[in-house]
């Protein structure tokens, strides 16, 4: 079911399914067995505006909030989990600056983001600190009007590619978690180089780097909000970015779902169409059920969230503070648990369908000419990036605990 | 700069049937879409225009709801679009067709004046590939047909490479010129959100042949040199021939004796 509620919403979706077709399917195979970038799809995606959907139209953006960015991420890997990482990094990367940014620093970087001639990338983890993000050792130490960063990070998305990077550094050690605080880090400020390319399992053409900060002088004019708060920052991104997650995942889910019923109407054996053997029959209606459900709750949180979100950017902008600020003066809810809940649910729907629907088609979907194999590949990355499904459940369960906590339960 | 791309709006399956009786295209029921020559032509303005500044104009003549192509056009990046309807028009052949084009530039040029226009090399329902260079003989601007790829272009005149039969030439030309392409030109876009939305609400400028000045005794099907005396869909004349054998080896030396016997190596 199409979970548009106005004229923007179905333009997106039509735009991004014609977008899926016509130039990602056509190449998604050959992308993952390279295992390289594609400059050409990334000219396409900036050809057609679809870095822009959740940015607002005064930066060159659709204005469509956080519900148009789910949507073109569901519809982009449903096609290919890994070209739609393109967009998809990038506003996970900006999303925190977008919350935090002063306008001058939104005047700086937003045009050029919507347009899509520069990418973003997030950069918190750490080989020490990962799912304890409060563990993280990068450190940047000020020095006059600049911050002196070092320290490593890895596994990081769409590296080397992206010209931007929202980087959770520690400004002050002695204070811990509380001394975390985001810095946007421009690709060849010198001492800022990349390492390690990894190979990945799945989602294999959106390059995944390590990135080594020696001594980078950062200006202080690159710190989002205040000191300190960095952690914060990154939590409000999360509840936004991972219902993104979550529509990745319905994506992958529906996608594998679009190889697999097809080609169970046309296998024949013992006479018949594998179809209408009533165990596999059975198995393709939960499964379809399944994805649906994670769809509808995808759509019903993004559209509660944008209904806090839009107001608060066209106060922003309006006021010339930044959208954190303005989010603070109207939330209404805090929407950790909830974005937890979609992203685990989803997560582990897109794994459960993709392995399934190899199972149903044999053989075939074992072969790499099929692409069900790369969809249950990519599925796997939903239950680890962004939080794992462990994690996952920790926030639902600190937000459950504290609920009845505070109704004294 | 300002780019004017000519479109037409054909019949979007290229299965079209042919009425054997008529030898006329059987339009009706055939869904309609832009020429798919234009998507190049459009795109290739959309990308000058992105590189250069300026704007794209995009002009059609054909029956009212030819006004969808235009509307595609905004959806496509362009900026203005102008319809050329009146039953005046009906029936024209290319020599009419271009004459009624180049008088609406030419009302469009007074406005804002025109440095390129750029068709399609030809169109699918029709095939002539004469609309580009006859627009550039009423106007009497410089002409490349057949453009596969602009090498240069700035605000003093554009570079292209244009196909040949026997290769390909490099020409420059001033501005204001013409130019048709093919398909190598462009790599045609998928319709952003932002433009699906302003086709909606998109003003489509409407001309008539008064509007545009136009002598009607050069348009129409009356007024047109050419008759249509018969349209058939070409035969196939292929003298294929398949080599048969029991494996790649047997297959191959096969096929290089035949092209021995034939004196092609």
């Amino acid at each position: 079911m199409d979970y548009a509620i106005n004229e923007m919403e179905q333009e997106t979706l039509n735009a991004t399914r014609e977008f899926a077709q016509k130039k990602l399917k056509p190449v998604r195979a050959e992308m993952d067995a390279k295992e390289v970038f594609s400059p050409e799809i990334l000219q396409e995606f900036r050809k057609s505006g679809m870095f822009g959907l959740w940015l607002p139209e005064k930066y060159g953006g659709l204005g469509g909030g956080i519900t148009c960015l789910a949507m073109a991420f569901e519809e982009f890997s449903r096609v290919c989990a890994g070209l739609a990482l393109t967009p998809g990094t990038t506003a996970l990367g900006a999303i925190p600056m977008f919350l935090a940014a002063t306008e001058a620093q939104r005047e700086r970087w937003c045009y050029d983001l919507a347009s899509g001639k520069k990418l973003w990338a997030f950069a918190l983890t750490e080989p020490e600190a990962g799912s304890d993000a409060s563990a993280l050792k990068t450190t940047a130490i000020k020095d006059g009007d600049f911050y002196i960063v070092n320290g490593t990070k890895h596994f990081i998305s769409t590296g080397k590619e992206a010209d931007f990077y929202t980087v959770a550094v520690n400004t002050n050690p002695a204070r811990g978690a509380r001394g975390i605080s985001l810095l946007v880090i421009e690709k060849g400020t010198p001492g800022f180089t990349f390492g390690k390319k990894e190979e990945k399992m799945g989602i294999r053409t959106n390059p995944t780097y390590e990135l080594i900060f020696e001594n980078v002088r950062v200006p202080r004019e690159n710190l989002l909000g205040s000191e300190g708060r960095g952690l914060l920052y990154v939590q409000e991104t999360l509840d936004y970015s991972r219902p993104g997650v979550a529509a990745q995942a319905v994506g992958i889910a529906q996608g594998a779902l679009d190889e697999t019923i097809p080609y169970l109407r046309t296998r024949k054996q013992f006479g018949q169409p594998i179809i209408t053997f009533q165990a596999l029959a059975h198995k393709v209606a939960e499964l379809a059920a399944k994805t649906e459900a994670g769809r509808a709750m995808v759509y019903n949180l993004t559209h509660r969230m944008d209904e806090e979100f839009l107001p608060a950017v066209k106060a922003a902008l309006e006021n010339g503070t930044p959208v954190h600020d303005e989010l603070k003066k109207i939330k209404g809810v805090r929407w950790t648990k909830y974005s937890a809940m979609a992203k685990l649910f989803c997560a582990n729907t897109a794994m459960e369908v993709a392995d399934e629907c190899v199972t149903l088609c044999g053989g075939v979907a074992y072969m790499r000419d099929f692409p069900l194999e790369k969809f249950m590949r990519d599925a796997k990355i939903t239950q680890i990036y962004e939080g794992t499904t462990h994690i996952q459940k920790n926030e639902i369960i600190a937000a459950l605990i504290k609920e009845y906590a505070a109704k004294g339960e | 700069m300002h780019i004017l791309a000519c479109v037409k709006q054909t019949p979007k399956s290229d299965n079209v049937k042919i009425d054997p009786a008529t030898g006329c295209l059987i339009r009706s029921g055939a869904e309609s879409a832009m020429n798919p020559f234009d998507e190049y032509a459009l795109e290739e303005a959309v990308v000058l225009k992105e590189q250069l500044g300026g704007q794209v104009s995009v002009i059609t003549m054909g029956p009212p709801a030819a006004e969808n192509v235009l509307r595609d056009s905004i959806a496509r990046g362009a900026d203005k679009v102008y319809q050329l309807s009146d039953m005046a028009f009906a029936g024209s052949d290319t020599w009419s067709t271009s004459y009624a084009l180049a008088k609406g530039a030419e009302k469009i040029n007074e406005a804002q004046k025109i440095d390129l226009i750029i068709c399609g090399k030809q169109t699918n329902d029709s095939d002539t590939g004469h609309i580009g260079p006859q627009i550039s003989a009423w106007l009497n601007w410089p002409n490349a047909a057949f453009v596969k790829r602009v090498v240069k272009a700035d605000e003093q005149c554009i570079v292209v490479e244009r196909l040949t039969e026997s290769g390909t030439e490099i020409l420059q030309l001033p501005y204001p010129c013409v130019i048709s392409v093919v398909k190598e030109i462009s790599n045609p876009r998928v319709r952003s959100v932002k433009g699906r939305m302003a086709a909606k609400r998109a003003e489509v400028v409407k001309w008539t042949a008064d509007d545009i000045g136009a002598d009607k005794n050069k348009l129409g099907i009356q007024h047109c040199p050419t008759r249509v005396v018969k349209s058939f869909s070409p035969q196939r004349n292929t003298n294929a021939v398949v080599v048969d054998g029991a494996n790649g080896k047997e297959k191959a030396a096969k096929l290089v004796a035949l092209l021995k016997e034939n004196k092609y190596i």
